[in-house]
């Protein structure tokens, strides 16, 4: 075991860090700290303006290979780069369901043709994408998407129609990744598809949905013969839940270091507060602090863990947890920061609902342990996954029956 | 930076692993329970004399292996799982580490040099009666006299104090208060003028004892350190302490899952295994959160016990890691034995199942060197009473 960076890595660091102060000024100088999640309305076109200006300097896709237009980070680099993008209070990346999720499974699983139209625009900054898993009826248990994708021959154009909902940032994308059943006859995952879809067109409705927070970031997407490319598909026809699964792991990347920084700033503020109006001395709300202290401290340990990879390439216990662990983290972080304020927590900024970014924090904390996997959904997959216990029977249980 | 096991360390942490499934079964651990030195005397010979655990980071300068800290809690770890009766936590991380930290070349060669070769065991006594872990706990008093020093007061919770060849004593100036006036003394068991009881515990698995002084005298080379000034090491000695502690708990929170998961997928209750139902997969699946946030925050304080010995510079995070891993392996542990309780139902309430003897050791490893409140208000100073930048 090794903690330290090494000489080089520390140079790496440096750069980013150098890079960061010399750029992050001027017309970007306001959006220091701003567009993280509960943010992330705030700004859009100043932020895309900026992905554009970390393309400019190299600084988008940093982990991806070279060949596909990335900087071929190694892990530390990596770990590196997110933290000191955090520390420097840069904002919220737009890009990052583009760079995080759509790339690397075009990556993994597109074709050459996929990987030439696609990344580029992802490593420029200049094309966003969202992410259409979730519909109505699709929800955690998301085989059970109903959107249909039907090829048209004479087109020679998939048309899909259906619903999707909770899109983030649908209305700022231009593109969307989306499963859809191009068996109309099959049920949960076989029969799927893998489609990338361009958002602007007519067979695409975008309804943005109003969250706890009053703002919108999410929205319901209506597909009506929408249509995209032969080519657009990722895989064969029938081998969308496959894409999809292989996209899952992804998800818990090394940009976690960076998620961790975001928690360390709102930490600092709240520990700040509570210095200055006298919380501090309250013992209950020392042990409180101090546990959010903790636990934020071994997040980064175990991420240091998972990282670091298995001593012999077996699925990872401690990445297994970390979805439930960091979600439910920083549930408690919210209700802290509000504990701490006191009464003052109940105060706007300013009507009609201006929240502070703690208030928000606040509040948008509860989707943390709903989104990516309900907490309830990761406890079921650790049990299954982690300790091998029995899988969730499959009944069926008909609506009337249970009232 | 890569935070994985070396092949070497793996090596150990499994050759250890497997001699103590075979040496400390549950018949061997309660056998040794139940006497009053609570170890197997030849058990500690072959642990010592076959497997040099007790050697491990001991320097080789001292007759050890030279090894890290990073193997010492990949085998308190393993020690915890299967709930070892033996002298080592005592010798090795209170009594070892104190000599470490604080004893001169000569004292090393001596003492640590015998308990490297197993001749030799020790432990720590520090605390008093009010059985606080801070420099306020210490409250034996010394006086000098005649180029000597003359100990008196009581001292409590002092782990194998009964059986222990060899006690580190702190004691501190008459008349001197907190941090200051601290001093560290080597002194053997069998001097005159010490008294040492037993004290039967709850967790039978550990035992304590009370060790009174009265007009001890001890001579000038019996200190440790400067006289008076011995809070430092003894604060850094404790934190190394309690880093190999959070492992032992480490160790033990993993294990109630285990034998949980392998007593829930056993049990048929409504014609399925228990393990099917989902309140009970959902506990499970916490307890193994609890155990693997708890792997993280062990080797992470078992990296910074190391630097902090070889003097390097996250050295200076020891007692910040000590804190974040003992908060949180006692309450993990202490939780994961109750709910393991739970999930074997009936059965778990028995004498008969060894859930108990977790359930129990887990509390008195929470209470020993501090609990979760008490690391958290460390933490909390540490973090909260320095005025805003
Ligand atoms: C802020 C936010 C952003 C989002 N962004 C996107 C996005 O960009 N793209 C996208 O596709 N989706 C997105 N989602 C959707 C998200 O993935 C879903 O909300 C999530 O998967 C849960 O589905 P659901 O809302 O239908 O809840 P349901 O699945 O209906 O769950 C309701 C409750 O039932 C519990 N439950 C369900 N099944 C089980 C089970 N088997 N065992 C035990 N308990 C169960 C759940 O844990 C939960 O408590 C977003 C959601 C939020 C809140």
């Amino acid at each position: 075991m090794q903690l330290s960076f090494s000489a080089e890595d520390e140079q790496f660091r440096e750069e980013v860090a150098g890079w960061l102060q010399r750029n992050l000024t001027g017309e970007f100088e306001q959006l220091k700290f701003r567009g993280g999640p509960g943010d992330e309305h705030m700004f859009p076109q100043e932020r895309k303006a900026w992905e554009q200006k970390l393309a400019e300097g190299g600084w988008t896709c940093v982990g991806w290979p070279r060949a596909y237009g990335g900087r071929g980070c190694s892990i530390e680099q990596q770990v590196i780069f997110f933290e000191e993008y955090a520390r420097a209070g840069a904002p919220g990346r737009v890009g990052h369901i583009g760079e995080g999720l759509a790339g690397p499974t075009i990556i993994a699983f597109g074709s050459q043709a996929q990987k030439e139209k696609y990344l580029p625009g992802i490593v420029a900054g200049t094309e966003l994408w969202c992410q259409g898993y979730s519909e109505p009826g699709a929800g955690s248990d998301l085989a059970n998407v109903r959107t249909r994708a039907r090829f048209d021959a004479t087109r020679n154009q998939w048309l899909i129609t259906g619903q999707k909902v909770w899109t983030s940032l649908a209305h700022e994308s231009d593109y969307c990744f989306i499963i859809a059943r191009t068996d109309p006859d099959s049920a949960a995952h076989q029969g799927l598809g893998f489609f990338l879809v361009k958002m602007d067109q007519p067979g695409i409705e975008i309804r943005p949905i109003q969250q706890i927070t009053g703002t919108s970031e999410f929205n319901e997407v209506f597909f009506d013969d929408a249509e995209c490319g032969a080519d657009d598909i990722v895989g064969a026809p029938g081998e969308g839940w496959k894409v999809a699964m292989g996209l899952l792991g992804f998800e818990r990347g090394v940009s976690t270091l960076g998620q961790q920084m975001l928690f360390q700033n709102e930490l600092d503020e709240i520990v700040n507060i509570a210095r200055d109006n006298g919380a501090a001395r309250d013992p209950v709300i020392r042990q409180r602090i101090a546990d959010a202290h903790i636990g934020l401290k071994i997040m980064r340990y175990n991420s240091l863990r998972m990282l670091s990879g298995s001593e012999d390439g077996s699925l990872q216990q401690e990445a297994l947890i970390y979805k439930l662990y960091w979600a439910s983290w920083h549930r408690d972080l919210g209700e802290l920061a509000m504990d701490v304020l006191g009464m003052q927590s109940e105060i706007l900024e300013a009507p009609p609902y201006e929240l502070s970014r703690l208030q928000s924090m606040y509040l948008f904390v509860r989707s943390d342990t709903i989104y990516g996997g309900t907490n309830e959904i990761q406890r079921n997959i650790i049990a299954e996954r982690g300790l091998g216990m029995p899988r969730e029977p499959k009944v069926q249980i008909k609506v009337q029956d249970s009232q | 930076m890569d935070f994985r096991f070396s092949d070497e360390q793996r090596m150990i942490r499994d050759t250890a692993a497997a001699f103590l499934a075979e040496v400390s079964d549950s018949a061997a651990v309660r056998a040794a329970m139940a006497t009053e030195i609570g170890y197997d005397r030849q058990l500690w010979q072959r642990i010592c004399g076959e497997m040099y655990l007790q050697a491990t980071h001991i320097p080789e300068s001292c007759g050890g292996m030279g090894l890290g800290y990073v193997e010492l809690v990949a085998i308190m770890e393993q020690m915890g799982r299967y709930l070892l009766c033996a002298p080592f936590f005592s010798t090795v991380c209170l009594a070892g580490n104190a000599l470490l930290v604080a004893g001169s070349a000569a004292q090393q060669q001596e003492y640590l040099a015998q308990i490297a070769a197993g001749e030799l065991t020790a432990t720590l006594a520090h605390t008093g009666v009010t059985g606080e872990w801070g420099a306020q706990g210490v409250t034996a008093v010394y006086r000098q006299r005649a180029g000597q020093y003359v100990l008196d007061g009581k001292l409590r919770y002092v782990v194998d104090g009964h059986t222990a060849d060899l006690l580190l004593v702190a004691a501190r100036e008459e008349g001197s208060s907190g941090e200051q006036g601290i001093s560290l003394f080597a002194v053997p068991a069998a001097s005159a003028g010490i008294e040492r009881t037993w004290l039967p515990t709850v967790d039978q698995t550990r035992k304590l004892a009370e060790i009174g002084l009265s007009g001890l005298a001890v001579p000038a080379s019996a200190l440790l350190g400067e006289a008076g000034a011995a809070w430092p090491d003894l604060s850094k000695t404790l934190d190394l302490a309690t880093i190999a502690l959070a492992a032992e708990q480490m160790g033990g929170t993993q294990r109630v899952l285990d034998m949980t998961v392998d007593y829930t997928r056993e049990r048929v209750q409504f014609n399925r295994p228990i393990a099917s139902f989902q309140a009970v997969k959902h506990i499970a699946a916490d307890m193994m959160l609890k155990a693997e946030v708890a792997r993280s925050a062990v080797y992470y304080a078992g990296c910074i016990a190391q630097e902090a010995l070889s003097g390097d510079a996250l050295g200076a995070e020891l007692p910040e890691a000590a804190s974040v891993a003992k908060a949180y392996c006692s309450d993990a542990y202490f939780a994961n034995s109750a709910d393991a309780l739970q999930l074997h139902g009936g059965v778990g309430f028995t004498w008969e199942y060894d859930v108990h003897l977790y359930l129990k050791r887990a509390k008195a490893s929470e209470h020993f060197l501090g609990n979760g409140a008490h690391h958290r208000e460390r933490v909390a100073s540490l973090l909260l009473d320095t005025p805003n930048a």
